[in-house]
């Protein structure tokens, strides 16, 4: 059964499919994941592709805060999810509510509704930060007694400091 | 006449592969055909206005930005604009060119995002990842002039915050060059690949009637043919200096939609060279007082998805009392059942997509339930129309004045 595991593992780490869900969001996190797929910052060379249902998605990144409409379906589409499956809370809305946090429609962060397992903050989030935190999450699937501890969160001034 | 039995209902969303954003289309189709289009919104709204009151000019500046990612500027300019009435504020000259070269610089990443997303729904992904390449080149300049890809904060009361300097102003006038090349090679495209045209033709039409009749703005205006642009009609920041024409089609359809924004794009540059070629000495931002006095405005700005529509109103305090903002895309959807009208389920993604909607911008659709949960009323446009004056009156705030003060301007 080992091989088959590990086949399992390395099969998931190398082409983890994503679905991205707009929970409320600004559209700035949204457009900053679509340009973290395309040529200049190109997500798809770790084998992340985005995909359009979420029973074929292994991650489910989520931006923006959670309004009291999206709720239930944040929830339904997480459930939709075949295991394992993780969260990523793209950018400070989905992290903790941001800005909209205190605004009455707004329940707050992705953590007041499902379990998240990456956090990446930033207003919006920079595509760098968005790799960082994607192949953060790929390490600690393919080494679990390694790996950092779920949630991870990602330091996006760190991120920068890096890639400048 | 169609027999009920065989409509069939399909939603589309909220979430949904051919929706960035949530929304959910309702359709009803005989066959392959539209019958009718029900939209549910309101998925995105967070009470933006709501929340504004509760915060000082310049946190709300910070907040109007993130109504919408994509045209940042231009709602924080809109409001901006408003505030800076209110006050009594004239921004200096170098101000106004400045902010008119960040508000260019969004429309150009702006179209280019679209072009890339309608043709991402047309299934031309070669397209989608060409002009978000060419996007990148855009984000760049606005991170070289404001520090921030999206989001940029550019706006302080009173005028700009970040002055351009020399290097800088070579820096995009290359950038213009290189985007310039990049397109005429899609204008190329668009006026030549054959498939592109068929499947763009005859799609999403919608009369210069109906467009006027359902008071369509922006693009998709321009589209049909209506000569419409806030820019040249009730000028603001710089553009009442700087020379443009405004781009108009009379395709009515989606492809004319791209033709349209495609232009768009060579206009923009022309305005960046000549902003950055006439850019007046002085300084960047007249000096803001702590408190804005009483008093209430509105102001147009033209959005890349068409005009954009701020009031505020103050009241002496360093916080406002009241603020409006209203999208174009609220009054854009309107016309899409419209365009719909007999067209194949195929065409829903690009026709939607046509329109450039943005649903953070748009959502602030009412929808009145009883407390107990039952009983869900929708206003009809002209009620709430009327519910909305009677209720602001009984609480002291009147628009007639405003309305009046704007129909003088526009004469």
């Amino acid at each position: 059964m080992g091989l088959i595991k590990s086949l399992v593992t390395w099969s998931r780490v190398k082409s983890p499919w994503v679905i991205h869900f707009n929970t409320g969001a600004c559209n700035a996190c949204d457009i900053e994941i679509v340009a973290s797929i395309t040529p200049k910052f190109d997500l798809e060379r770790f084998g992340v592709q985005l995909k359009g249902t979420p029973r074929h998605a292994d991650v489910l990144l989520c931006s923006g805060p959670v309004t009291r409409q999206i709720e239930s379906r944040l929830k339904r589409v997480y459930e939709q999810m075949s295991n394992p499956k993780f969260v990523v809370a793209i950018g400070t809305c989905a992290c903790s509510g941001g800005v909209f946090n205190g605004c009455y429609n707004v329940k707050g962060g992705i953590d007041t509704v499902i379990p998240v397992s990456a956090y990446i903050p930033g207003c919006p989030v920079r595509p760098e930060a968005i790799i960082d935190g994607v192949v953060k999450l790929l390490g600690s699937l393919k080494n679990p007694a390694a790996a950092p501890k779920l949630p991870i969160t990602i330091d996006p001034a760190g991120v920068l400091e890096k890639g400048a | 006449m169609v027999n009920p039995e065989k409509i069939v209902k399909i939603p589309i969303g909220p979430q949904h592969p051919a929706l960035k954003e949530p929304a959910c289309f309702t359709v009803s189709l005989n066959g392959e055909k539209l019958v009718d289009l029900d939209l549910r919104l309101g998925y995105n709204h967070r009470g933006v206005e709501k929340a504004a009151e509760g915060r000082t000019y310049t946190q709300n500046m910070y907040l109007f930005e993130r109504v919408c990612g994509i045209c940042s500027h231009s709602h924080a300019t809109c409001f901006i604009q408003c505030v800076e009435e209110v006050a009594g504020l004239e921004v200096p000259p170098r101000g106004r060119f400045l902010r008119t070269l960040i508000g260019e610089l969004e429309r150009i990443h702006s179209h280019f995002l679209w072009l890339g997303v309608a043709a991402h729904e047309i299934g031309f992904d070669t397209l989608l990842m060409y002009s978000w390449r060419d996007r990148e080149v855009v984000m760049d300049l606005l991170a070289m002039l404001t520090g921030n890809r999206v989001n940029y904060a550019a706006n302080v009361i009173g005028g700009a915050k970040h002055d351009v300097t020399d290097e800088q102003k070579a820096a995009i006038l290359k950038a213009v060059d290189t985007l310039e090349e990049r397109t005429k090679y899609y204008i190329e495209v668009a006026s030549e690949e054959t498939t592109l045209i068929a499947r763009l033709s005859n799609v999403g039409r919608i009369s210069l009637e109906d467009v006027k009749r359902l008071g369509t703005v922006g693009p998709t205006a321009r589209a049909s043919g209506l000569s419409q642009d806030a820019r040249r009609d009730d000028p603001y920041a710089a553009y009442k200096e700087v020379p443009f024409s405004v781009i108009t089609d009379t395709h009515c359809d989606v492809y004319g939609r791209t033709l349209v924004r495609v232009g768009e794009l060579m206009e923009s540059y022309k305005i960046i060279r000549y902003v950055l070629q006439n850019l007046p000495d002085g300084p960047i931002a007249a000096k803001a007082p702590r408190k804005i006095p009483a008093g209430e405005a509105v102001s147009r700005y033209e959005a890349p998805r068409g005009e954009d529509v701020h009031y505020v109103r103050g009241n002496g305090t360093e916080k406002p009392e009241r603020v409006r903002v209203r999208a174009p895309t609220m009054v854009n959807l309107l016309s899409v059942p419209k365009m719909l009208e007999g067209n194949n389920l195929a065409d829903v993604p690009i026709t939607v997509a046509a329109i450039d909607p943005c649903f953070s911008c748009t959502d602030r659709a009412i929808r009145v339930a009883d407390a107990d949960g039952g009983n869900a009323q929708v206003f009809s446009w002209e009620e709430s129309r009327r519910f909305g004056i009677d209720w602001y009156r009984k609480n002291g705030v009147d628009f007639t004045d405003v309305n009046k003060r704007l129909a003088q301007r526009l004469k």
